[in-house]
């Protein structure tokens, strides 16, 4: 093993964003994609530029052919979601050819509407930040504690009713964590004068992000994975406030006719997913 | 006096400026249309019927993509100023966005397009032919005033998004409403679209 102090850097931009001035902000990278913050047709208009860029092992025919696949999916997903009016980001532009000039880069890319929020990730993990400071206004039940689990499980609730009209649109978003959901708008720590033992404010739109893996099903068994994996990242992620989950699934019993059908299913998905986890 | 505006498109060369104007009570519509059939070179603009233009954005997400097609040489029309044409369609017919989307004998409402391929085509060279030759009252291009010439119903049908829920309120100074927004994102969605296999 190789140990590395050099600073990360990402392979080079698509030919049309690499004399961007101010270039685009790299936001994060993952396995597949990364993802700017840049603008769109005028300085004034934030965007997100999520590009998947080639990956140099891969057969180039073969590359070019697998993230051309994604971005095209992703994008589908997005504008038929923005159709049936989900609280989604709009597709602007995109390129999924992945052609990148002479340079041989290839790298297909996606411009959407910048949603201006944080992931409902950060939201939970101040709230849980805010419990543990505050252990004394829990355990006597005070009224600050009372109003920030009311507003925690109404959060929640927003929470079922989007991933319920996802749902109802007929499509599976495939990896619903808290950092694909996003809480718009957000106010930053500076921003929220808490009063002596107030209560951080989780107020705003719920907004699905990240349709790397997304497709379209209506099926009960999808819709219930898709449920089933919000339901452990909440057990991974934040487990203070998974006891108040069943805040999600009734939010999202509420939100469209075919939900009982779905959260029954969910039930058996879980005795599956305890079993696998008994063999090991 | 002509209001040609020039702008610099994010992500676009600098060396690739876009001018843009828009005219109202247009006279002489059959003269310019013959001037594009007879592939008269003085004319190269993108010549678009304002009222299929929904907003100040759709038309220029439709200069991105044709603006992009060109400097990947995958145009799929003549130039880049019949690629814009072509770029405001949902569907690949280029003959059919043309006659949707382009100029025709009773165009009233003008909207004039050309990007700077060559540094001889300026705002000035620009402004002094359309000055001579385009009949008819040059107006801002903003929202605001694209909200008085678009045809909403007719861009729902072009765009098959009949079934949207159509805005019931009109917001005041040009900005759009919820429902108009939500239309905004979906004629972007399609223009980005087009052609995906
Ligand atoms: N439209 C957007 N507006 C604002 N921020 C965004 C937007 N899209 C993504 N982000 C931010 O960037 C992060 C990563 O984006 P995203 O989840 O789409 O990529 P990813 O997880 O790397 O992708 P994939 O799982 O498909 O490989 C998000 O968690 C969010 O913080
Ligand atoms: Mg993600």
């Amino acid at each position: 093993m190789t140990t590395t102090t050099e600073t990360y850097r990402p392979p080079p931009l698509p030919s049309l964003f690499a004399t961007t001035t101010p270039p685009p902000t790299l936001l994060t990278q993952g396995a597949e994609a990364h993802l700017y913050k840049t603008v769109f047709l005028d300085a004034s208009t934030p965007a997100a530029l999520k590009i998947r860029p080639s990956k140099p092992y891969r057969h180039p025919i073969l590359d070019r052919r697998l993230t051309r696949q994604r971005v095209l999916h992703e994008a589908r997903c997005l504008v038929k979601l923005i159709r049936e009016g989900v609280n989604v980001p709009a597709v602007l532009a995109m390129d999924w050819e992945g052609q990148n000039g002479e340079s041989g880069q290839g790298g297909s890319w996606i411009l959407m509407e910048w949603i201006d929020g944080a992931p409902v990730r950060v939201a939970l993990e101040r709230w849980e930040a805010w419990l543990a400071k505050n252990k004394g206004l829990a355990e006597q039940n005070t009224p600050q504690y009372q109003e920030g689990t009311t507003r925690v499980r109404d959060l929640l609730r927003r929470v079922g009713q989007t991933v319920g009209a996802l749902h109802k649109a007929g499509v599976i978003h495939g990896d619903l964590t808290t950092s694909n959901l996003m809480l718009r708008p957000w106010k930053a720590d500076a921003e929220v004068a808490l009063e002596a033992g107030e209560c951080p404010s989780v107020d705003g739109d719920i907004v699905l992000i990240d349709f790397g893996l997304a497709g379209q099903s209506a099926s009960d068994e999808d819709r219930a994975v898709d449920l089933y994996v919000l339901e452990r990242a909440f057990g991974s992620t934040h487990p203070r406030t998974e006891p108040l989950f069943p805040e999600v699934l009734q939010g999202y019993r509420e939100s469209y006719k075919g939900a009982a059908g779905a959260l029954k299913k969910l039930e058996e998905v879980r005795m599956r997913g305890r079993k696998r986890s008994m063999l090991g | 006096m002509a209001s040609l505006e020039t702008l610099h498109i994010s992500h676009l060369p600098a060396s690739l400026p876009v001018h843009v104007a828009l005219y109202r009570d247009v006279q002489n519509a059959p003269f310019l249309r013959q001037q594009l059939l007879s592939g008269n070179k003085d004319f190269e603009y993108a010549l678009i019927d304002a009222s299929v233009v929904f907003s100040r954005t759709h038309a220029l997400v439709a200069v991105f993509r044709a603006v992009n097609d060109y400097l990947n040489n995958r145009l799929k029309s003549r130039n880049v100023h019949s690629e814009i044409v072509f770029s405001l369609s949902p569907a690949n017919n280029i003959a059919d966005s043309f006659r949707k989307f382009g100029l025709t004998d009773s165009t009233k409402d003008l909207l004039i397009i050309k990007v700077s391929l060559t540094p001889d085509i300026t705002h000035e060279s620009v402004e002094a032919h359309l000055q001579e030759h385009i009949q008819g009252t040059p107006v801002p291009f903003d929202d605001e005033i694209l909200s008085t010439i678009r045809d909403v119903a007719k861009i729902k049908k072009v765009y098959k998004l009949g079934s949207l829920p159509s805005s019931t309120t009109k917001e005041a100074n040009g900005t759009l409403s919820d429902g108009d927004r939500q239309l905004e994102k979906c004629l972007l969605g399609a223009i980005a679209l087009r052609g995906a296999t």
